[in-house]
């Protein structure tokens, strides 16, 4: 391993980490996970997004570490993904046998100031970052007319939204719409975005956004059938923090795009602050990786080369694009970037999330 | 015919695929996996998929499938072994099950009722079935027909089933759901996620899990009330009536099977219901289609049959929002569909397109797996039964031991051993002064959906409105809602029409004073009140409407109710009371003195974690209230213990920690999370 002799990153908590490298013995001199089982914490229930992503990389992960561990995905719901979060931060052992997997909907209320959230994404060691994107798309008579001219359709249109609550990911798309000026109605409580789909195809709601993974599989048989046509994609990030066009949907136009198509001049201000802040949060940086506080470097460095190996596998990009889509999977330096992008947000564009929270749908974090 | 042009050959070939020996293997596999999990109450589908797909990735796909369908298939079949021989709702699938199940169990008559349960299990599954190879080629317009006012029309359509089992006093019932209300709102709120009645605590702010709530009204006041007994579960030494009367008695009412078997299709097909409730639906129609309900409640074989019926045939109904649309109606089918996606189908509108054999596979190898299913579950019934004949006292640490250890699978935590002792003794203070427990069941169940779907039918029909009158009336009206409004009339009607001969559920007449009951029915309002104080301090509108309704309606009944209680005489049945009068009234051993022992294991567990109060729990069990001899306490003990460590190693699960562990590092199984 060529990167042993790595500087420490954090200083501060090296003592911890010698401390943890004394539990951590056996593995010291090499790093190996034979006969062990990891279990790697998704603090969402089975089936979801995030449910689906880590089992999508479990087996390939016990593939490339070293000893071939077994690692099994345990889903600890709760709290809006706080619970199992928390519980990570609190109890888990730095011996690299416990991971957790985190979502833009952990990040969220981690941003926002929740009470319930105790755990700090800086004390954490990142090891893998995924990225996604979301695709927003109309009924065909209405993407028709969009088509022709968007901002008829955005004067003379009501919407109905089916949401699961402003203070999730549906924020950015929320705030997207009702930066273009368009009347959207969210209608809560729907329960995951697949619901909000199923809206829509009953002809109940006339928008909806599906990430990029559920919009291919899902929304993509109705795409071809005419009965829905994408209208603009959040989009992705380049290396410099610029919004670029999604590579997954190439000929469709991000919001930036149509921003600027309708109102004649590039977006700007504190709102368009605040909902690039949010965005880069809930989608660029969408799922992460994380070892406890005070994992030696040794094993984080195992797990970083591990994941690179898994990201680097030749038949990686045929196995994931119907899983994961385009987008980067980011390991070492890379998913650091990452973290600190989706994790660390000018405190104006919270206040200004909160404040707009508050007024538009009467919420009230802590 | 698009029938004989696609499906036809589409089926034979899914025939081929089936009727493989790898796959049949594979498929029987599934099915005793299931088998051995399902019969453990709150593990199901979930726990038993767990558990295989580690070892999904990389299968046979149709190998990999039909394990995956065997396993999930036979859920609902094996759960009815705890919920007639136990009483302990197996799953939220079984749970009206345990209202005839158990009675005929007590009466010496398990294997008749495991026989009649598992035959109208495999009569509901093939039939689902069968109805599904053709209805998944023309479900998409039909389940789209099912909007928000739809939902919400099924949703009251479950409500107008608490009039049937409302009981004496319809006033009890109504409170009693209005309860189950309140208990379903605690926590987040669903539309905007506000916090109603949690106290701070975040335990509560997801709110109770139906496992719990399930087990905690249903098994625990059973178990209690069996250990005051101090007897075997069945009242008589043999066994009765033999498992092919139960197949008669199923043969006998093979029309209410097919009706039951429908609605078990139906709502299984439509998303967004949730299963849960369907098992009810079918035991209220059962109900309303019988002409003496005198015997509901105490070992009525119709009882049984029409939830059987219908909880199989929704699985087979669940496949179609599952693999149409790509939405699981349940958390086994979410992880069923995480384990297609390992052997590389995704569910949604393409795969019928693309994949109809695929797709046949697995809605036939769900019939065969209910074949194989129930013919084993019949095949075990005669000598699993004899588990009633056993004293009860030696059941009961096994008892204990499984509901907690399930309870603990809902959020893994002590507090949930204590919400099970807490709703627990709601369900035995129901039980006592004869609230319906079902009602309650079904108020907890459609809490969520009715609050849900009442405010987005309403607002997506004010947008409709907004653009046309007649766009927002037909919104609302949709042939579908018409069709609906005329079932919830007739569900109504014919609950209606025979509750003046329906005879009083329990023989006793009165009655034990006024007192206690008054007390809990003030206990009840109180609740209620603490409800509506803190629905009125929600910020967020559409989360306050809704649990302000309900608390104040019911506070209102419940205001009705101690007024009635005022005025009446002693000797009303608002005054039931199971202390003073039927079979708890003649208990050798006190209610308290039994509770104790199961509080007593959640506080051990509370101070030394879950292992190690289990032995200490069994132990001290067996030898004092058992009087057993330290030999056969020890084997009984290793057995136990035993038995719940090899489970959880198998599931990967942990044990709730207690104060020990807080202080001192202990490895597994000790040490839980």
């Amino acid at each position: 391993m060529s990167n042993l002799q790595r500087v420490t990153r954090r200083a501060a908590l090296g003592l911890a980490a010698g401390a943890a490298m004394v539990l951590a013995a056996p593995a010291w001199a090499q790093v190996s996970f034979e006969g062990e089982t990891i279990e790697w914490i998704i603090p969402f229930s089975e089936g979801g997004g995030s449910d689906k992503w880590a089992r999508f990389y479990a087996p390939l992960l016990a593939e490339a570490l070293p000893g071939n561990p077994t690692v099994v995905v345990k889903n600890m719901p709760g709290a809006g993904s706080t619970k199992g979060a928390n519980f990570f931060a609190s109890r888990a052992k730095p011996d690299g046998l416990t991971i957790l997997g985190t979502s833009g909907s952990t990040q969220f209320p981690y941003l926002l100031g929740d009470p319930r959230v105790k755990f700090d994404y800086a004390d954490w060691n990142v090891v893998l970052a995924s990225a996604t994107g979301g695709v927003a798309y109309l009924p065909k008579d209405l993407a028709a007319e969009w088509a022709k001219d968007p901002q008829a359709v955005i004067d003379n249109t009501d919407f109905i939204y089916g949401s699961q609550g402003a203070t999730r990911l549906d924020l950015v798309p929320l705030l997207a719409w009702e930066m273009l000026g368009m009347r959207v109605d969210p209608v809560f409580g729907i329960k995951g975005r697949g619901d909000g789909r199923l809206m829509f195809e009953r002809g109940e709601a006339n928008i909806d956004y599906q990430t990029s993974s559920a919009f291919l599989s899902k929304v993509m048989p109705l795409v071809e059938q005419g009965d829905a046509v994408p209208i603009m994609t959040w989009g992705a990030l380049d290396d410099d923090g610029n919004i670029v066009r999604d590579p997954t949907f190439p000929d469709v136009p991000t919001f930036k795009e149509v921003y600027t198509q309708v109102k004649g001049e590039e977006p700007s201000g504190p709102a368009w602050d605040a909902w690039k802040a949010f965005f880069i949060a809930g989608f660029p940086a969408q799922k992460m990786v994380f070892l406890p506080n005070g994992t030696p470097d040794e094993i984080v460095d195992t797990y970083s080369a591990a994941f690179k190996a898994v990201t680097e596998r030749p038949d990686f990009a045929e196995i994931s694009v119907k899983r994961l889509g385009v987008y980067p999977q980011s390991t070492g330096a890379a998913a650091e970037k990452r973290l600190q992008l989706g994790t660390v947000v000018d405190p104006e564009a919270t206040d200004w999330i909160k404040n707009w929270l508050k007024e538009r749908y009467g919420v009230e974090l802590g | 015919m698009e029938f004989l042009t696609v499906a036809l050959p589409a089926l034979n070939e899914a025939f081929a695929l089936i009727l493989t020996p790898t796959a049949i293997g594979y498929l029987i596999l599934g099915v005793v996996l299931g088998l051995s999990v399902g019969v453990f109450p709150g593990l199901g589908g979930i726990a038993g998929l767990s558990l295989v797909l580690p070892f999904i990735y990389g299968m046979d796909p149709i190998s990999g499938l039909s394990m995956m369908v065997g396993l999930v298939a036979v859920i609902p079949t094996s759960d009815t072994f705890a919920s007639v021989l136990l009483g302990i709702p197996g799953s939220s699938a079984s749970q009206a099950t345990v209202l005839d199940g158990f009675p005929l169990s007590k009466q010496g008559q398990a294997a008749r009722a495991l026989a009649a349960a598992f035959v109208s299990s495999l009569f509901g599954g093939l039939f689902g079935a069968v109805v599904l190879t053709f209805f998944i080629l023309i479900a998409r317009p039909l389940v789209l027909a099912f909007g928000v006012p739809q939902l919400l029309l099924l949703t009251i359509l479950g409500f107008s089933m608490v009039g049937v089992l409302a009981g004496r006093v319809l006033l009890k019932g109504l409170v009693t759901a209005g309860l189950g209300m309140m208990v379903g709102a605690i926590g987040e709120a669903p539309a905007q996620g506000s916090s109603r009645m949690d106290f701070g605590s975040w335990y509560l702010q997801d709110g109770f899990s139906l496992v719990i709530v399930g087990l905690g009204i249903f098994a625990i006041p059973e178990i209690i009330s069996l250990l005051r007994q101090d007897r075997a579960i069945s009242g008589e030494a043999k066994l009765g009536a033999g498992w092919l009367d139960g197949i008669r008695d199923w043969f006998a009412n093979i029309w209410l099977s097919i009706r039951c078997a429908v609605i078990g299709v139906v709502v299984g097909v439509i998303p967004g219901l949730g299963g849960s409730v369907v098992d009810w639906i079918a035991y209220g129609h059962t109900m309303q289609t019988t002409r003496d309900r005198s015997k509901f409640g105490k070992g009525e074989i119709r009882g049984v049959i029409g939830p059987e019926s219908s909880n199989n045939a929704k699985e087979g109904g669940g496949l179609v929002p599952t693999l149409l649309f790509g939405i699981p109606g349940s958390g086994s089918m979410a992880v069923f569909i995480g384990g297609m996606i390992l052997l590389g189908y995704e569910a949604g509108p393409q795969m019928i397109r693309n994949d109809l054999p695929v797709t046949y596979t697995i809605v036939w190898s769900l019939a065969l797996a209910n074949v194989v299913g129930a013919g084993l579950c019949i095949f075990l019934s005669p000598g699993i039964a004899r588990l009633t004949t056993i004293r009860f006292v030696l059941l009961v640490p096994f008892l204990f031991m499984m509901i907690s250890f399930a309870a603990f699978q809902s959020k893994q935590t002590l507090w949930d051993l204590a919400a099970l002792v807490g709703i627990g003794m709601l369900g035995i203070f129901l039980r006592r002064f004869d609230w319906p427990r079902p009602a309650f069941l079904i108020g907890f169940v459609l809490a969520s959906q009715a609050e849900v779907y009442t405010y987005q039918a309403t607002q997506i029909a004010m947008s409709r409105f907004n653009r046309g009158f007649g766009d927002g009336l037909s919104y609302l009206f949709s042939p579908m809602s018409i069709i609906l409004i005329v079932v919830i009339v007739v569900s109504i009607w014919l609950g209606a029409r025979q509750s003046k001969a329906l005879q009083p559920r329990d023989t006793a007449e009165n009655t034990g004073g006024k007192r206690a009951p008054v007390i809990f029915t003030l206990a009840v309002a109180a609740f209620l009140a603490v409800a509506l104080i803190d629905a009125l301090s929600v910020s967020v509108m559409i989360d306050k409407v809704f649990p302000v309704t309900v608390a104040g309606l019911s506070l209102i009944g419940a205001l009705i109710l101690l007024v009635q209680m005022r005025r009446s005489p002693e000797s009303s049945p608002l005054f039931a009371d199971g202390e003073h009068t039927g079979e708890d009234a003649s208990a050798p051993i006190g209610l308290w003195p039994t509770l104790f022992w199961f509080i007593s294991l959640l506080v051990l567990t509370a101070l030394f974690g879950f292992v190690i109060a289990l032995g200490v729990f069994f132990v001290a069990f067996l030898t004092l209230r058992g009087r057993e001899n330290w030999p056969r306490t020890a084997i009984l003990t290793a057995a136990g213990v035993g038995f719940v460590l090899v489970m959880a190693y198998l599931l990967n699960r942990d044990f709730p920690p207690g104060l020990l562990q807080e202080f001192v590092e202990l490895p597994w199984p000790f040490g839980g999370i």
